[in-house]
C-alpha cells in the first residue's frame, strides 16, 4: 500500500489540527504564530477532509458484494460485543450517566442481535419483481454525517455503523463532547475491525475534534448525502435546516397508560424496570404514568412491591424544584438513579426505591413534571375515565415528544387500538417496558437507537430508523404491456470487484509493477472465472499481436 | 479563440515571452490561465481544466486551498517578508518544524532561499565546504533548477544557450540506474555530492531500480561523499510518506524542498542539513544571503502546508487516489496498448509512457481540448507527467479518467495514423 514500511494509512481518527509531531520544545506558541484553527475556512476545510474520504470510501464500497459486506458487519458486530462492557464502563465514567450492566446490555443488543434482525434483509443485491415487471437495484446513500448524544453513545455507535455497513455507506461519526473520549476509541476499535475484514479505509471515521461550528460545516456540506441526527431539539432541528436530506428525530416525552383491563402487577413490574432501565437515559422512556381513579390505589400498591416511591405532595414540590430550573431540566440529574436524586432533593428514601413517582394533578406548561426526564422519575396523573386518560396522553405529547412513543397496559383490545389511534406517537407498546420496547428490544419493532418522530414530530421518518433508510433504489421499470415481455435479470448485478487493486510504488522492494503485487491482488479478486478486465486484456494482447504483424 | 485572447496573447508576446507564448500556439495549447480554485483551472476564455501538471507539485494541495488562503491573510497582519539578516520568529518555527518532520534524524537547520534553484545552489555550495571538494555528480537528464550551480546540473539545454556549461569539470553526469558509472565517478575521491532526484521528474519520471537508490548512498558513504536528495517533486507526501527517498530507505545528508512547500502561494524553499555538514553557518553565518530566501510569510504558509500534508487523512487520501487511477489508467492502456504502453508510478507521482518519440504532446493537446492540464516531459516526450494531487476527490478523478481515454484516443489515431501514412 502507498504509505508502506509499516505505516498503512491511518483508519479513521486522524487529529487534523495537531502540530506536526509532539515537539516539547517551543510548543505551542512559536508553531502557532498565526493561528486559523477557529477560522471558517479551517473548519471548512477539515470536515471536506473527513468526508472526501468518506466518499472515496463509499465508492469502493459500492464495489463489494452482499458476503463481503455481512462479513464486515459480522467483524464489527463481534468487536462491538467483546467491547461491551468496557464502553459501558467508560461512557457511565466519562459522561456521568446511566448504569453500567444496563449501557452493557444496550451495546450488546446493538451488536448481534441487531444484524440478526437483518439477517434476512439484502441491501446489495438487485430485487427482482416479475409481476410488475421491475429491477430494483439498490443505491447506498454515500455519505452518512451522524451525531451520537450523550445519553446513549455507544449503542448509538454501534448501531449507526452496523446500519452504514450494512448498506454500504460510508459514515463520520460525531460525538457529544461529554462522550467524545469513550465514543473515539469505540468508533477507532469498530473501524479496525471493519477494515481488518476488508472494509474501505475510512468508511467509518470519527470526528475528534466536535466543536458546534465545525459539525455545522459538516451538516451543510454538500459532500455530505444525509445527517442523520440523533440529539438536543437544537441539533435536530440544526440538521434540518442544514438544506441536507436529514433523518432528524425529536425528543421523547413517553405517556404510559394503565387501563383497567391490565394485570397490575405486571404493570408496575414493567414500568418500574423500564424506567430504571439505565436510570432512564433512553428517550423511549415512560414520562408520565395515566391511570383512572377506579384503579388507581391499586397501581400505586404494585408499584411500590416493585421499589417505587411514591411521593408526597411536599416531596413532589421538592423533586420538581430539583429537577426543574428556569432554563429547564437540571443536566445533573440526566441518568442519576432514584436513591441519589431523592437525597439531592431532600426526600427520604428507601435504599431499595428504584424510582420516583410523582403524583401530579395538571399536565401541560404549568406542569414541568409533565415534560421528559431523563431519570427515574415518573410523574404520575390520574384521571376520571379511560376516555380522559387518552385526552390526558395527547395533552402529554401535546407539551412534548409528538410522534415519538407511548405505552399501554391493557387486556381490553378495543382501548388499546383507540389509545394507540388517537395518542400522537408513532409506536404504542403494550404490556413491556417501553425503554426497551418502543427502541425495538422485545418486541416486534425494528431494533433502533433512533426513534422516527414523523411528521407528528417534525421529522421525515416515522418508523424506527434502519437500514432501508439508508439506501435508495434505481427502478428497472419495464413496458407493462405483454407485448414487451419482462427481461431475465437473474444473475446479473454490477461489477463487484472487492477492493481496489494496490497501486505499485515503483523501486520500491516488493511493491513495483515489475514484482507485481498488483498483478496477483487483481487475479485474486475473481477466482477461476474470467472477467471483464481479463477478457479485455485478452483482446488487447490479440490485438497487440494483429497490430504488429500488419506493421511488420 | 477569443477576440480578448488574441489580444491578450499578442501582448504577451511584445511584452513578456515571445518564444515561450508561441510555443505554446505551436503545441495546440492556447491556454491562458485565469480563475483557479482547489484542482480547476479556468482559462480566460471560461474552459475549465483538471489540474494534474500542478507545476510539479506545487499545487499539491490545490490552487488557492482555503487554509493557505487564511493563514497568508492572517499572516499579513502581523509580518512581511522580515529582515533576513536577524533571527526571525516564523523562519526559525519553520526550520524546527522541519527538522521535526526529516528524513534524517540527523538534520537540524534549514537554510532558506526564494526558489527551488537557489535552495539547490545552497546545497551545493554547503556540500563544498562541508566536504572541501568541488565536483558534483549528478544524472544525466536531471533538472534541478536554472541558477548559477542548479543549471550546471542538468541537461545542457539549459545551460549552453546562457554559456553557463561547466567548463571545468566540476559537474559530472552519470546515467540513472547505472551504479558501476556512478562508482566511476565516485572511487577517485574527488567528489563533494552527489545529487539526485528521488524519481526524475522532467526525465519523465523514470522510476529507480529496486536498490539503486540506497545503493548509491552506500557508494557515497564508501567514497566520502554528501547524498543530496532534490525532494521538491517527490516531497511532501506525494508518494504516501512525508518524503519519498524514505520509501527508498535512505537517509541524505542535505534535502532540499520547494515547489509545494510554498503551496503555491507565497515562494519560498528549503534546505535542510545535520549540524556537521552545515558547518558554514557557525564559521560565517552571513555566508549565503538572500533577501527573499525564508519571507517569513512564506514561512507561515509553508508551516501550514507541513500540517496539512502530515495529517493521518492524507495518506488514505493518496491510496485512494494512486489505486484509483492506477486502475482506471490500466483499463485504458487495455484499450490503447499499442500507443499507451506504460505507467510509472509512485503514489500520485506518475509518467504516462507512449509508444511515439514525442507522443506525450498529442496527448497533451488532445487533454487540453477535453479539460484536463497535464504536461509532457521536457527532457522525455514520450512521456506525459500525470500528477494528481492529494486532496483530489473521486468525482474529479473518475471525471479526469473517463477525459484521459477520450485523449488517448484522439491522440493515439493522430499519432498512429501518421504512422500507418508514412509506412505506406
Amino acid at each position: 500500500m502507498v504509505g508502506a514500511s509499516g505505516t498503512r494509512p491511518g483508519i479513521s481518527t486522524g487529529g487534523a489540527s495537531q502540530p506536526v509531531q509532539k515537539a516539547g520544545r517551543l510548543e505551542p506558541e512559536i508553531r502557532n504564530l498565526i493561528d486559523i484553527s477557529g477560522s471558517q475556512p479551517s473548519m471548512q476545510a477539515l470536515a471536506e477532509l473527513y468526508l472526501d474520504r468518506a466518499r472515496w470510501a463509499s465508492q469502493v464500497f459500492l464495489r463489494y458484494d452482499r458476503d463481503a459486506v455481512m462479513r464486515i458487519v459480522d467483524a464489527v458486530a463481534e468487536t462491538a460485543h467483546q467491547h461491551a462492557l468496557k464502553y459501558a464502563e467508560w461512557a457511565v465514567e466519562e459522561s456521568g450517566f446511566g448504569v453500567v450492566a444496563h449501557k452493557k446490555i444496550k451495546n450488546e443488543l446493538t451488536a448481534h442481535p441487531l444484524v440478526a434482525a437483518y439477517a434476512d434483509v439484502d441491501f446489495v443485491s438487485p430485487r427482482i419483481d416479475r409481476a410488475n415487471k421491475i429491477v430494483e437495484i439498490p443505491r447506498p446513500a454515500g455519505v452518512i454525517f451522524a451525531l451520537v448524544p450523550s445519553t446513549n453513545p455507544i449503542s448509538t455507535v454501534n448501531f449507526k455503523i452496523i446500519l452504514a455497513m450494512l448498506t454500504r455507506n460510508a459514515i463520520v461519526l460525531s460525538p457529544h463532547p461529554a462522550v467524545k473520549d469513550c465514543c473515539i476509541d469505540a468508533v477507532t476499535t469498530l473501524a479496525a475491525a471493519a477494515e481488518a475484514a476488508g472494509a474501505p479505509p475510512a468508511c467509518i471515521q470519527v470526528v475528534d475534534t466536535p466543536k458546534i461550528p465545525l459539525i455545522e460545516e459538516f451538516m451543510k456540506s454538500a459532500k455530505t448525502n444525509v445527517v442523520l441526527a440523533t440529539g438536543g431539539t437544537a441539533m435536530v432541528r440544526a440538521a434540518y435546516s442544514s438544506s441536507n436530506p436529514a433523518i432528524g428525530v425529536g425528543p421523547g416525552n413517553a405517556p404510559v397508560y394503565v387501563d383497567p383491563s391490565a394485570d397490575f402487577k405486571k404493570a408496575a413490574h414493567y414500568i418500574v424496570e423500564s424506567k430504571s432501565f439505565d436510570n432512564s437515559v433512553l428517550c423511549t422512556n415512560e414520562s408520565v404514568l395515566i391511570t383512572v381513579r377506579d384503579c388507581h390505589d391499586a397501581v400505586e400498591s404494585e408499584l411500590k412491591k416493585e421499589g417505587a416511591h411514591i411521593c408526597s405532595d411536599e416531596e413532589t414540590a421538592m423533586l420538581r424544584n430539583f429537577l426543574f430550573h428556569a432554563q429547564g431540566f437540571n443536566i445533573e440529574a440526566i441518568g442519576q438513579d432514584a436513591i441519589w436524586i431523592a437525597e439531592k432533593a431532600g426526600i427520604k428514601v428507601s435504599t431499595k426505591t428504584k424510582i420516583l413517582v410523582a403524583p401530579i394533578t395538571k399536565i401541560g406548561i404549568e406542569e414541568p413534571l409533565s415534560k421528559e426526564k431523563l431519570c427515574p422519575v415518573l410523574a404520575l396523573h390520574v384521571t376520571s375515565s379511560p376516555l380522559q386518560a387518552v385526552a390526558s396522553a395527547r395533552a402529554v405529547l401535546r407539551l412534548a415528544g409528538a410522534g415519538h412513543s407511548a405505552a399501554i397496559h391493557a387486556s381490553d383490545e378495543r382501548m388499546i387500538f383507540q389509545f394507540s389511534s388517537q395518542v400522537e406517537c408513532y409506536r404504542c407498546v403494550v404490556n413491556a417496558p417501553c425503554s426497551q420496547g418502543a427502541a425495538g428490544f422485545g418486541t416486534g419493532l425494528a431494533p433502533t437507537f433512533t426513534i422516527g418522530t414523523g411528521y407528528f414530530g417534525r421529522s421525515s421518518v416515522g418508523e424506527n430508523v434502519g437500514p432501508q433508510h439508508l439506501v435508495n433504489y434505481t427502478r428497472i421499470a419495464w413496458n407493462s404491456s405483454h407485448d414487451e415481455p419482462f427481461g431475465n435479470f437473474e444473475g446479473i448485478h454490477q461489477s463487484l470487484d472487492g477492493p481496489l487493486p494496490e497501486a505499485p510504488s515503483d523501486g520500491v522492494p516488493g511493491k513495483s509493477f515489475s514484482t507485481g503485487s498488483r498483478s496477483s491482488s487483481r487475479d485474486a479478486i475473481q477466482g477461476g472465472d474470467l472477467n471483464h478486465a481479463e477478457l479485455r486484456r485478452l483482446i488487447a494482447e490479440e490485438l497487440r499481436l494483429a497490430l504488429r504483424g500488419d506493421k511488420s | 479563440m477569443s477576440e480578448a485572447k488574441l489580444e491578450f496573447l499578442e501582448r504577451s508576446r511584445q511584452f513578456w515571452n515571445p518564444g515561450k507564448t508561441q510555443d505554446w500556439q505551436d503545441f495546440g495549447v492556447d491556454l491562458v490561465i485565469d480563475r483557479r480554485e482547489r484542482y480547476h483551472l479556468y482559462d480566460m476564455d471560461g474552459q475549465r481544466l483538471i489540474d494534474v501538471h500542478l507545476n510539479g507539485g506545487t499545487y499539491n494541495l490545490g490552487h488557492r486551498h482555503p487554509e493557505l488562503v487564511e493563514v497568508l491573510k492572517a499572516g499579513t497582519n502581523r509580518f512581511d517578508m522580515g529582515n533576513h539578516h536577524f533571527p526571525a520568529l516564523a523562519r526559525t518555527a519553520l526550520a524546527e518544524s522541519l527538522a521535526l518532520c526529516s528524513p534524517n534524524p540527523a538534520m537540524r537547520y534549514t537554510i532558506y532561499g526564494s526558489g527551488g534553484g537557489e535552495a539547490i545552489d545552497i546545497a551545493i555550495k554547503t556540500a563544498r565546504h562541508a566536504v572541501q571538494k568541488r565536483k558534483i555528480v549528478s544524472i544525466v537528464k536531471a533538472y534541478h533548477g536554472h541558477t548559477g550551480l542548479a543549471v550546471k546540473t542538468g541537461d545542457d539545454r539549459f545551460s549552453k544557450l546562457f554559456l553557463s556549461e561547466d567548463t571545468n569539470d566540476e559537474f559530472v553526469q552519470v546515467p540513472f540506474n547505472d551504479l558501476d558509472a556512478m562508482e566511476d565517478a565516485l572511487k577517485k575521491r574527488d567528489v563533494a555530492a552527489v545529487i539526485m532526484e528521488t524519481i526524475p521528474a522532467t526525465y519523465g519520471f523514470p522510476m529507480p531500480n529496486e536498490g539503486y537508490l540506497p545503493s548509491v548512498k552506500a557508494l557515497c558513504e564508501r567514497y566520502d561523499v554528501l547524498y543530496i536528495a532534490d525532494e521538491v517533486q517527490t516531497g511532501l507526501m506525494r508518494t504516501g510518506e512525508m518524503w519519498g527517498i524514505t520509501r527508498y530507505g535512505v537517509k541524505p545528508d542535505i534535502m532540499v524542498t520547494g515547489k509545494g512547500i510554498s503551496g503555491g502561494m507565497y515562494p519560498i524553499a528549503c534546505v535542510l542539513v545535520s549540524e556537521e555538514h552545515g558547518g558554514w553557518l557557525k564559521k560565517d553565518g552571513f555566508g549565503h544571503i538572500s533577501t527573499m530566501g525564508g519571507a517569513e510569510l512564506g514561512c507561515v504558509v509553508a508551516m501550514k502546508v507541513l500540517e496539512i500534508v502530515q495529517r493521518p487523512q492524507i495518506r488514505t487520501m493518496v491510496r485512494y487516489i494512486s489505486d484509483y487511477i492506477r486502475d482506471g489508467l490500466e483499463q485504458i492502456m487495455d484499450i490503447y496498448p499499442d500507443f499507451f504502453i506504460g505507467i510509472r508510478q509512485h503514489g500520485v507521482v506518475m509518467g504516462l509512457e507512449f509508444n511515439h518519440e514525442q507522443g506525450a504532446k498529442p496527448v497533451m493537446k488532445h487533454l487540453y481540448n477535453n479539460g484536463v492540464w497535464a504536461i509532457f516531459s521536457t527532457l522525455d516526450p514520450r512521456v506525459l507527467q500525470f500528477k494528481p494531487g492529494l486532496l483530489m476527490t473521486q468525482e474529479d478523478c473518475e471525471d479526469l479518467l473517463r477525459r484521459v481515454e477520450i485523449a488517448i484516443g484522439l491522440a493515439e489515431a493522430e499519432v498512429m495514423g501518421r504512422y500507418r501514412k508514412a509506412g505506406r
